[in-house]
């Protein structure tokens, strides 16, 4: 009898000390966890323009003026209608030579109305023989994708704006 | 859980010189923006690729800077001029000092 009641209170201890070493346990990877959480931004990162909440302010910052001038050269190719506003495919090409006195040396991406404008910005060299890329973005709703070219004299182009009808949201993630 | 990495290079093995080449790259990242609520309804912080920094035979050739309004898993390509064999190298990193890297070779005749 008086074993049995032994075995229940060790058993008894035991699962308390379980149940403490598991709290202790979840505590323990709850902190280091929050720790990692520490925003390190990448050394050159322009954070400020990509913090820049409307267009105007997001292009002055990233090309210092807002007023560029359209130029047929930069070619844009998006969707007319995007399914996923998560994911919308784009891809850009610009009409230039990449010769090494006279080359596209960024492209910057914009979405006009997204809760952060800028999306992307791309900085080139005359080894890459042509002036293009392609990636996904995030739009938010039916939208127009912005995008400016620069050369490495400083020659600013703007794109025609392309318009994409945008049927879910991208702002998850 | 959220997955990261594995990234990947996708781009021809050989090329003619003075070609232009397509390189196509993709990685695993959730691109998180930090403004809108998850499945457990908490606003979770920034966590998104920051930087690519491409490279041929440890010359710059492309750098690309992100926002948030990046797709997640981000895919990019772009194009290079092949004019000697070398090797390729991407590298990501993200706003929480994670990084990345892959390489791929090229052979130009």
């Amino acid at each position: 009898m008086g074993n049995h009641t032994n075995k229940r209170r060790e058993f008894l201890m035991t699962s308390l000390k379980m149940g403490v070493g598991l709290a202790v346990g979840s505590l323990g990877v709850f902190v280091p966890k929050k720790a990692d959480a520490a925003i390190k931004n990448v050394p050159g990162w322009p954070a400020a323009t990509f913090g820049k909440k409307t267009f105007h302010a997001a292009m002055v910052s990233a090309i210092g003026e807002s007023d560029v001038a359209v130029s047929k050269k930069i070619h844009v190719s998006a969707p007319t209608i995007a399914e996923n506003g998560g994911a919308v495919p784009v891809s850009v090409v610009v009409d230039w030579p990449m010769t090494e006195s006279d080359y596209i040396e960024a492209v910057y991406l914009f979405v006009e109305h997204n809760p952060l404008p800028l999306t992307s910005e791309y900085h080139f060299t005359p080894a890459n023989g042509v002036a293009y890329l392609a990636e996904r973005i995030k739009m938010a709703k039916t939208d127009y994708i912005h995008v400016i070219a620069k050369t490495n004299t400083g020659k600013l182009m703007a794109s025609v704006p392309r318009k994409v009808k945008v049927t879910i949201g991208g702002c998850g993630g | 859980m959220e997955q990261f990495g594995e990234p990947m290079i996708r781009m021809p093995s050989h090329a003619k010189k003075g070609s232009v080449i397509e390189i196509r790259s993709l990685i695993v990242d959730p691109m998180i923006t930090g403004l809108v609520k998850n499945k457990a309804g908490i606003i979770p912080r920034a966590d998104f690729i920051q930087s690519v920094t491409i490279t041929f035979n440890d010359r710059v050739l492309t750098t690309a800077e992100w926002g948030t309004s990046v797709s997640a898993n981000p895919y990019l390509a772009i194009k290079m001029r092949a004019e000697t064999s070398g090797t390729l190298k991407m590298i990501w990193r993200d706003n929480r000092g994670r990084q990345w890297s892959t390489k791929a070779k090229l052979k130009v005749s």
